[in-house]
């Protein structure tokens, strides 16, 4: 490999200044709704006392766990010693972090009282899962940042093999303590599963890398740079096998769920007969967030074009905000099994009358504060990556590998 | 199935050292009085718990007596819609701390009726995942949320198998000093527990109840009524599967 330089990301400012200005709008907009949701009240949501988690939480969850992974291309690089991720190994440690700044603030700015973080701070419950995860979310960012700079900085280049192993670790027990949130809720029946925490984590692996593909494309893009095809049809390869993993996740998870009689229910709800739930399971996170991007992935032909890797990473994303929205919001619809043999028939609070799905339907305020979270990510990506450097100089096939060039 | 009190009791006495010092380290928790004209400076103790046994037989079809009777006891009578709000999703925001459910059971078709509120869980799931410790359990066995610590996360409520809680979706205007409330906040039945560190003996939806079906008091106490009830008809734990023994107990389910 031949020495990697790296540089300040150089597009045009007039251009670079253009999209922090779309940027900052985006996010700004998503200040006000906050603002307005946060003086009015949570009524001028969609969320009720029984779907207590709506599209904010979708947002936020989607982009903690797609953090974690986009860390993964630089633990290729560094814990699996693969020679051709390193250069890649600084914008994956940015985007760890500014994803996950901008999911914990979708997180914190739907609190109830977001006021009191002070109180979440300072009053532990060590019982609790949430508050673990405040630890592993700050103490991923710290480590995370460390990482960067043994890279960064020459003279501590040597810890940086140490600091990345622990990162890695650490990414894997964040992604798992995301997943568990879901996994202490033993009355929902749609979370109580042993495989949720391994679906979050492969989950977090190929919605990391697909936005980490699509801000690596753009900014080379944008700038000139070289980006080799070996290693585009490495990311590439890699993203699919990803989803080839999620997909055999799903079908596990249904399948065990369909096997425990219990769960039928359940599981026939969001298959079969849970309206706009099993619409976006099917459409959005099977075939448009699985499939076809497997299948464009996978092509021959089409796989090894950039316009075509960018479709598949974007559908990868969009499946994966599909695939929380179900798990998150359609896993609160479906009503609680409270009498076991029983049907409700009626009930003066929303209990699920007749097996009925609780009803939801997402505001506009919700869904721009989590938009607002993305374009926050985006937005600080963007300026790190101007401001140090980030971005490889060249990352064509023949200077990072050599000997893989054709 | 009930367990008999004095298992009960005995397991429970296992436990009450971690129930008092999670209570001791929650703020907001002082002067709560024991049972029966107890001082207000006395602290709680573990030598009660409370809970009920709901009679469903008495149960009348059609009545919400303790429902009323539950929003003026605890001032959720006092809350209006917010301007604009639609009166569909308003009702699924206004909070509810007990309401009517009737259930068919789906071999045989009987049909019951039976108020459904916080069962006050020995072992609340919604206190476990509660990140800041607001929801918390008292050592008499009342499980409440900390009004002043609570940050609105709703973890609780994801983690609650019977719906109980409430999210405060709206500003509060008026509220009654038994039940200080504020938006942004979770709450659930707290067994009106200003009546019990006043020394009350009752629930308000247990003395609005005409047909006596709601028997409230000292599960510990074997001549208490609710004991004496538990210990005469069989009774049952709503999800007793889940094992978080509730303390609140229901006949012919
Ligand atoms: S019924 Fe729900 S709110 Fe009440 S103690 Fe149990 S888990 Fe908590
Ligand atoms: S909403 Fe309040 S009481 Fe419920 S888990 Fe969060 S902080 Fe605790």
């Amino acid at each position: 490999m031949k020495k990697i330089h790296y540089r300040e990301w150089g597009i045009e400012s007039p251009r670079y200044w253009g999209l922090l200005a779309v940027l900052a709008t985006i996010v700004a907009v998503g200040g006000f709704a906050t603002l307005y949701m946060e003086h009015q009240g949570h009524w001028v949501t969609g969320m009720t006392n029984q779907i207590v988690w709506g599209t904010p939480h979708v947002f936020a969850i989607f982009l903690i766990v797609a953090a974690s992974g986009a860390l993964n291309v630089a633990s290729i690089g560094s814990v699996f010693g693969q020679k051709m991720y390193k250069p890649l190994a600084r914008l994956s440690g940015l985007m760890a972090i500014t994803l996950l700044v901008g999911g914990l603030i979708v997180l914190v700015l739907d609190l109830g009282q977001p006021t009191r973080l002070i109180v979440a701070m300072t009053t532990y419950n060590f019982k609790s899962i949430f508050a673990w995860n405040i630890y592993l979310y700050v103490g991923f960012m710290a480590i995370v940042a460390v990482y960067l700079f043994t890279m960064m900085e020459r003279k501590a280049n040597g810890y940086s093999h140490g600091v990345g192993v622990l990162a890695f670790v650490w990414r894997l027990a964040l992604t798992t303590g995301t997943g568990s949130i879901f996994g202490f809720l033993v009355a929902r029946q749609g979370y109580d599963a042993a495989i949720m925490a391994p679906m979050f984590i492969i989950m977090s692996f190929a919605y990391g890398l697909a936005l980490y593909l699509l801000v690596l494309m753009f900014t080379f893009n944008t700038d000139d740079r070289p980006l080799g095809d070996a290693l585009l049809r490495r990311l590439k390869n890699l993203l699919g096998v990803f989803v080839a993993a999620i997909f055999y996740f799903t079908v596990v998870y249904h399948l065990t769920n369909l096997y425990g009689t219990e769960n039928h229910a359940y599981e026939a709800f969001i298959l079969r007969d849970g309206g706009v739930y099993t619409w976006v399971f099917w459409l959005c996170w099977v075939l448009l967030g699985m499939i076809v991007p497997m299948g464009i992935l996978f092509h021959p032909a089409l796989g090894m074009q950039r316009g075509a890797i960018t479709i598949a990473a974007l559908l990868v994303v969009f499946g994966g905000l599909s695939a929380i929205y179900v798990i998150v919001i359609g896993g609160q619809a479906f009503p609680l099994n409270m009498f076991p043999g029983h049907t409700i028939i009626e009930s003066g609070y929303y209990d699920g009358v007749d097996g009925l799905a609780r009803a939801y339907s997402p505001s506009l305020p919700e869904f721009l504060l989590g938009i607002g979270g993305f374009a926050l990510a985006l937005l600080a990506t963007f300026v790190g990556v101007r401001l140090l450097q980030f971005l490889p100089t060249s990352l064509a096939d023949e200077v990072i590998d050599p000997h893989a060039a054709k | 199935m009930s367990e008999p009190i004095d298992k009960q009791r005995r397991a429970f006495l296992a436990t009450a050292s971690g129930a008092a010092a999670a209570t001791a380290v929650a703020p907001g928790v002082f002067l709560h009085a024991v049972a029966q004209a107890a001082p207000r400076d006395s602290a709680v103790t573990d030598a009660v718990r409370y809970g009920m046994l709901i009679d469903t037989t008495k149960c009348a079809d059609g009545c919400s007596d303790c429902v009323s009777a539950c929003d003026k006891e605890n001032g959720l009578d006092m809350l209006v819609k917010p301007e604009g709000a639609s009166d569909a999703l308003w009702d699924m925001q206004r909070p509810r701390w007990i309401r009517q459910v009737k259930l068919k059971n789906n071999l045989t078709g009987r049909v019951t009726t039976l108020p459904m509120m916080c069962q006050h869980c020995e072992k609340p799931p919604c206190v476990d995942v509660c990140p800041t410790g607001a929801s918390f359990r008292r050592a008499d066995g009342i499980v409440m949320v900390d009004r002043h610590t609570c940050i609105g996360c709703r973890y609780c409520m994801m983690a609650c198998p019977y719906n109980a809680r409430s999210f405060i979706h709206e500003n509060v205007q008026l509220k009654p000093t038994a039940a200080p409330r504020g938006k942004g906040c979770v709450e659930s039945c707290n067994l009106c527990v200003q009546r019990r560190d006043n020394g009350g003996t009752t629930t308000a939806c247990q003395d609005a109840c005409k047909q006596g079906a709601i028997v409230f008091g000292d599960l510990k106490d074997a001549n208490s009524a609710v004991s004496q009830a538990l210990a005469k008809y069989p009774s049952v734990q709503i999800r007793a599967d889940l094992k978080l023994n509730t303390g609140v107990r229901y006949t012919d389910v």
